[in-house]
């Protein structure tokens, strides 16, 4: 069993944290608990997951409210001391915001709330979060938001790609007009790692589809 | 006390799908000589400052650290004397 001690982050208005907790405990028998964004520490988990939602109704801009939470603070000093955070749909838009993660989402192109399954490719499988998968294969995972159009400066877009920092790219179909397609980045001590579509719905082979879950087993199984 | 009058909007190097919506509108309403629109959001709040520089320092910090997000938005800021 993976010694992993996972901490999933519950702001007001997440709503993913139960999915979430329900595809690390359950499916993957990892030691995992709830973190209230009110508690304000990390405590002796060793991986941090800021799940999808609409944390603090999404005013004033997707992540911007959250991240000044009191959790948050210790979360960035976890992620400084190379402590494993991935943030999922809602939790990429607060990794963003915080600044672990370069650039910003954008509102979809289209204007519209996307809700699907869309494929991804598979773009650097030599990360702790994707080694599970093969290079460039294709997999299969649902998206649910409004704003997932991923952007940043082109320098940071070069910096992105030569650095490998890009884990999964839109395959086909850009749901939202996301810059180069992209679906999911890390940072660049390769320890923070934010996707739009959701891995965590997509881990329960009774629900048909168990694409996502290469990549929360890899997570757990990286922690020795 | 002052009051500031903060407008934020997507970076002109970005494209506003939102503004572009309502131009097809104005357009369909028949103004032609509508172009470039651009979506924001006006902010406003009071600061008690003893003094206007004292008071754009603040609204200047609010706008860095949370108001605005650099990476994608740009901000302007109108202070003002009044409110109690």
């Amino acid at each position: 069993m993976p010694k992993a001690k996972v901490g999933i982050v519950v702001f007001p208005g997440s709503n993913c944290d139960h999915d979430a907790y329900y595809a690390f405990k359950d499916i993957i028998g990892a030691d995992t608990k709830f973190l209230w964004h009110k508690d304000g520490a990390v405590g002796d988990r060793n991986i941090v997951v800021l799940p999808g939602g609409f944390s603090y109704g999404d005013y004033l801009r997707c992540g911007a409210i959250s991240r000044f939470s009191s959790i948050m603070k210790d979360v960035v000093r976890f992620a400084e001391k190379g402590g494993i955070v991935i943030g999922i749909c809602n939790g990429f838009q607060i990794l963003c915001e915080s600044g672990l993660l370069p650039g910003a989402l954008l509102k979809n192109e289209n204007l519209k709330f996307v809700c699907k399954t869309v494929s991804l490719k598979v773009e650097n499988n030599k990360s702790i979060f994707t080694y599970k998968y093969a290079i460039k294969e294709c997999i299969d995972l649902p998206v649910a938001h409004g704003e997932g159009n991923y952007f940043c400066s082109e320098d940071t877009l070069t910096e992105l790609i030569g650095n490998n920092q890009i884990l999964f790219t839109y395959e086909g179909e850009n749901p939202n007009g996301s810059l180069r397609n992209i679906a999911g980045i890390q940072n660049l001590k390769r320890n923070v790692m934010g996707m739009m579509p959701h891995p965590e719905r997509a881990s329960d082979g009774k629900l048909g589809n168990t694409d996502g879950l290469r990549l929360l087993q890899g997570i757990a199984e990286s922690v020795i | 006390m002052y009051i500031a009058k903060i407008l934020t909007t997507l970076r002109k190097t970005i494209l506003d799908p939102q503004g572009k919506a309502v131009e097809n509108s104005l357009k369909s309403l028949g103004y032609d000589n509508i172009t470039d629109t651009r979506i924001g959001k006006y902010i406003e709040l009071k600061i008690d400052a003893k003094s206007r520089a004292e008071a754009e320092k603040t609204a200047e910090e609010a706008c860095k650290k949370l108001l605005a997000n650099p990476v994608m938005e740009d901000y302007s800021f109108e202070i003002i004397e009044g409110g109690e």
